[in-house]
């Protein structure tokens, strides 16, 4: 292949990697946001998402379309529900204190991570895709001076892929939606703002807080069934997208929701790109790197105002 | 008895019953308690930041990982010999510190923790990037001619137990006098009101900058004495397990006291053999102390002890 296309199909995967990570880094950044939490447990739910995607596939059997809607409904309400348990039991007894709760969160990360070692195994299994054509794509040419296309071997898609990309940006708009046109998203905004005057004007904090991280955890949850008919469903596959998180949502500033979603865009779309030219590990080395310095020299983020 | 007194007693007592444990203690037991010597040992080089200046690292996998590759890399490559390997392990895990501190140090409480967890990935994902020297997942096994020093051979179990022994006294000792010395005590004003402290006149960057130095110190050292010891080099030391793991040592023996270390690492060392012969998902259990520690006792088992019994303990 010619460079050209090449980029192409890194644009598609890293899109689509963009698309998966903009729903785990929202997650973990709304979190952040309302509650100052560093939830360190996030990867292990959006684990959930996937290892209950296969389990809620397995038992509802049929053709695979099936099973995959219900797993898309029921995996992020169980995680959801496991996740305003973890916070009723652990995080509010500690009175949300910052250091406290990140501590007690990588204890979660454990008991959740070992917990699906234990009644899951250590197999990765797959989840069939609900529809899967595979779309070849075109590429322009010059021949003979005149524009012609043709059709590069090994550039194309699958449907299902660009369904992951409609999907992160549909949940996302309806994220945006709840956080800036209804009374939950004002509610939770008044939290994130002072929480004590929100306390003092009646709003019920606690409950508040219990909803926001529900919620971070299903949107993981989310992420973690639209991924697993890409690749596959696994008790380890929580560390990378938790660290890919952690990038996006520091390089978007901490807590900033728009930001974090055009970080989640860069850092995916560039992820694609840089594997291409540089080894993947030394990619993850650069990233991690570049992340510890700009918490270091500009923990605002990289698109962050300082007063933000 | 003046707590100067007691504080000798106790923990010269603690050094004598471990020294006494080498000459009763069944083999197994015996290899457990060496490996678990030098593990307290790296936990009290960590305890130094978490437990008594207040800053908590997750990184500190970076540190051991600099001793151990230090000193393994050391003897693997240009063939230097064990005493010089061990030194270039140490120095490895203090600059790293250093380093890490200049940098982290600019940064406080959530953001502090996150720094230094990156950092420490960083190191990790390079040990792997760099696998032709250090072999990476793999890792590598430290011939037998390069851990014997001053003639000694350190493979072998009566002498390991004694030079881990060595290492423990050397470190407890150094902790025990740091803690308190006033410089020492200066860290400890800082745990409790750093603000306070910065405006009674103190650098406290300087003052952290040199706890996160001796920690690494500790740390380094730590994992040379483990690469040499038990004659192993490999990257899972680097992983983040091993940053997590010190600090349930410290939380559970009871951050900011001596002897804590020492006992979390015991306890735990003895928790997870014994849960892993019953499941391969023991850090299952591991996860549920860290959530039950933070829960119902942050003070942990020698904390728990100087509130209500031994006030004097340092």
């Amino acid at each position: 292949m010619d460079l050209g296309p090449y980029l192409l199909l890194a644009t598609l995967e890293g899109a689509v990697m963009a698309s998966v990570l903009a729903l785990t880094a929202v997650g973990l950044s709304l979190v952040f946001g309302v509650m100052r939490v560093v939830n360190i447990a996030h990867g292990e739910f959006f684990m959930l998402g996937a290892v209950l995607a296969w389990y809620i596939t397995q038992v509802i059997g049929g053709p695979p379309g099936l099973g995959f809607v219900a797993a898309l409904v029921a995996a992020p309400l169980i995680v959801g529900t496991i996740a305003v348990a973890a916070d009723i039991a652990i995080l509010r007894r500690l009175d949300y204190d910052p250091e406290r709760t990140i501590v007690a969160t990588i204890g979660l990360l454990y008991i959740i991570q070992q917990l699906t070692l234990m009644g899951y195994g250590p197999e990765a299994r797959p989840v069939g895709p609900p529809f899967n054509a595979r779309l070849a794509l075109p590429w322009v040419q010059i021949k003979d001076g005149a524009f012609a296309l043709y059709w590069p071997w090994g550039l194309g898609t699958t449907s299902y892929k660009l369904a992951v990309i409609g999907a992160g940006a549909i949940v996302l708009l309806g994220v945006w939606a709840m956080m800036a046109r209804t009374r939950v998203g004002l509610v939770m905004r008044a939290v994130q703002a002072d929480r004590d005057m929100a306390l003092a004007f009646g709003i019920p904090v606690e409950r508040v807080y219990a909803m926001v991280f529900g919620i971070g955890a299903a949107l993981a949850a989310l992420a973690g069934v639209l991924v697993v008919p890409i690749s596959q469903a696994h008790y380890l596959m929580g560390a990378d997208p938790l660290l890919l998180a952690f990038t996006v949502v520091i390089i978007g500033g901490l807590g900033s929701l728009p930001g974090t979603v055009v970080a989640a865009i860069l850092i995916g779309l560039s992820d694609g790109m840089i594997s291409v030219f540089f080894s993947p590990t030394l990619a993850k080395i650069l990233a991690t790197l570049l992340v510890a310095l700009v918490l270091v020299f500009r923990p605002q983020g990289l698109f962050g105002s300082r007063a933000g | 008895m003046s707590d100067r007194a007691r504080v000798m007693a106790l923990h010269g007592g603690v050094l004598l019953a471990l020294l006494a444990a080498h000459f009763v203690l069944p083999a197994y037991h015996h290899g457990n308690m060496a490996r678990i010597m030098v593990l307290a040992s790296y936990a009290m080089g960590y305890n130094i930041v978490f437990g008594y200046t207040g800053l908590l690292s997750l990184g500190h996998a970076l540190l051991f990982a600099a001793g151990m590759y230090g000193m393994g890399l050391a003897v693997q490559h240009p063939g230097i010999g064990a005493g010089g390997a061990l030194v270039i392990g140490t120095f490895a895990g203090g600059a790293l510190a250093a380093a890490l501190g200049l940098l982290a140090l600019r940064t406080t409480g959530v953001a502090f923790m996150i720094v230094t967890l990156m950092f420490a990935q960083a190191g990790y994902l390079s040990v792997l990037y760099f696998a032709d020297w250090t072999r990476g997942d793999e890792g590598f096994v430290i011939a037998h001619a390069s851990r014997i020093l001053w003639g000694i051979d350190l493979s072998d179990a009566g002498y390991r137990y004694l030079a881990a022994w060595v290492l423990f006294a050397l470190v407890l000792g150094a902790c025990l006098w740091l803690v308190r010395a006033p410089v020492g005590r200066s860290l400890i004003a800082i745990r409790e009101n750093e603000p306070r402290l910065a405006m009674l006149g103190y650098n406290t960057f300087r003052l952290k900058l040199m706890a996160m130095t001796v920690s690494g110190i500790i740390a380094g050292a730590s994992g040379a004495a483990y690469a040499v010891l038990f004659g192993y080099a490999g990257a899972s030391f680097a992983g983040v397990e091993y940053s997590i793991l010190p600090l349930l040592w410290v939380l559970l023996g009871g951050a900011g006291t001596a002897l804590g270390p020492l006992i979390g690492t015991f306890f735990m060392f003895y928790l997870i053999d014994l849960s892993s012969g019953v499941t391969t998902a023991y850090m299952l259990i591991a996860g549920a102390a860290l959530v039950l520690l933070t829960l119902f006792a942050p003070q942990g088992m020698m904390g728990e002890l100087r509130r209500r019994i031994w006030r004097w303990l340092p």
